[in-house]
């Protein structure tokens, strides 16, 4: 598997001179298999550059929403593909309790919110209520499980022969725990990122910001690296940055939580960066 | 050991803040949680109770109606709400294990997530004679 990320931003897009190197765009992720096939994680605005490099000839894309919030669709309808006749564009996220993906999806995209209409989009798109639990995808072997974060949330753990990408952007694992890490079985996203190869993981905020942020469905980096300890992640990267870190504050940030012991590679979510798992 | 389910993590870690009796208990009807204003009433602290399943929890603090007639599993609101997926309302006795007999007022209602998951059910106990 190959991942880059296109977009490591929370909450709103922070272009400036002062986010260069992390870069601005929120939550967007291309992940390939070994074959090619393009799974996109989340729609936000590092879409807008990806679909601009996707390759002419590819037949299929899928997309897969963690959630709809704003930050992580709000690139969707600037994202290339979907304006290509033909072109079979599967997308998957949680429905409510009440209404599903679609009747959610087409609340941001329609008027007056945004000019094009999902029904008049020239690809073929399909849209799916994502299972609970496993399905494929290519070659991909696909687990989408409900975590801490309001509103309907899933994170997605993604296997190609044996080895594992984790992506939960949103999550506040520590949420209500008395002590954290509790247990594993009373630890939100535990099954999905046990002994990941690769966890994407929020991490927004400091310690101290923690503080005045609880339930806002988002991480301490204290807690990030915790919870990546408890679930033996190999490499982690922290994401869903806030809008307002600078370049040299997540790099103070990641310092913090940095040191000998770290059991796993800390690698903070920058913009353009890519990984290879697997051979 | 597998991860409970997300919505039952957050029934648990609620009830854990919550001043109200709280008993929680998965899809088979194990008991998994009880907080701790619910220790008062069933005469043990839970991580000295544990988990247990339905046949010990419904039996081991002697339900009984007002007339002492002793009550079986399926008259429990907790065990209607889990088997008919419904909410149950019931006033009746135990015995904590504490050896002490309190009369308790106990509203159960099913857990069910998305998708029709039965995830388990919750009852509310409240402590007539106490509160």
């Amino acid at each position: 598997m190959k991942v880059t990320l296109w977009g490591t931003r929370g909450s709103l897009p922070s272009a400036g001179p002062e986010t260069v190197r992390y870069g601005g765009n929120t939550s967007c992720v291309e992940l390939r298999d070994r074959a090619g096939a393009l799974i996109v994680l989340d729609a936000g605005t590092g879409i807008r550059r990806l679909g601009s490099v996707v390759e002419r000839e590819i037949a299929r894309v899928d997309i897969l929403l963690t959630h709809l919030h704003m930050d992580h669709i709000q690139g969707f309808g600037f994202f290339d593909p979907l304006y290509r006749p033909g072109l079979e564009v599967h997308v998957w996220g949680p429905p409510s309790t009440t209404h599903d993906l679609r009747t959610r999806l087409t609340k941001y995209l329609s008027p007056p919110l945004f000019p094009v209409r999902l029904r008049d989009l020239p690809c073929r798109l399909h849209l799916h209520d994502v299972p609970m639990g496993a399905f494929a995808i290519a070659s991909l072997q696909v687990h989408a499980a409900l975590v801490f974060h309001p509103g309907p949330t899933v994170g997605y753990r993604f296997v190609e022969r044996e080895r594992s990408v984790v992506y939960i952007p949103d999550h506040e694992p520590a949420l209500g725990a008395r002590t954290f890490p509790g247990r594993p079985r009373w630890t939100s996203g535990y099954d999905l990122a046990n002994e990941a190869d690769l966890l994407i993981h929020d991490a927004q905020f400091t310690e101290e910001e923690y503080e005045h942020r609880v339930g806002w469905g988002h991480s301490a980096i204290t807690h990030t690296a915790k919870f990546a300890r408890l679930v033996g992640a190999r490499r982690l990267v922290t994401f869903h940055h806030d809008p307002g870190h600078s370049d040299d504050t997540l790099d103070q940030m990641a310092r913090r939580i940095e040191n000998a012991s770290t059991p796993f590679e800390l690698m903070p979510g920058q913009e353009g960066r890519s990984f290879t798992i697997g051979a | 050991m597998a991860q409970r389910e997300i919505e039952i993590i957050l029934m648990r870690q609620l009830a854990s803040y919550l001043t109200v009796p709280i008993f929680v208990v998965d899809p088979a009807g194990t008991l998994l949680f009880y907080n701790e204003p619910a220790e008062g009433l069933l005469g043990r602290v839970f991580d000295e109770a544990g988990e247990m399943p339905m046949g010990e929890w419904s039996t081991i603090f002697r339900p009984t109606d007002d007339e002492g007639h002793p009550l079986e599993p399926d008259a429990l609101p907790l065990v209607v709400a889990l088997k008919q997926r419904q909410p149950a309302r019931r006033a009746l006795w135990i015995v904590g294990l504490d050896g002490v007999p309190r009369k308790i007022d106990i509203v159960a209602f099913p857990l069910i997530g998305q998708g029709n998951r039965l995830l388990g059910a919750a009852a509310v106990l409240w402590d007539v004679n106490g509160r």
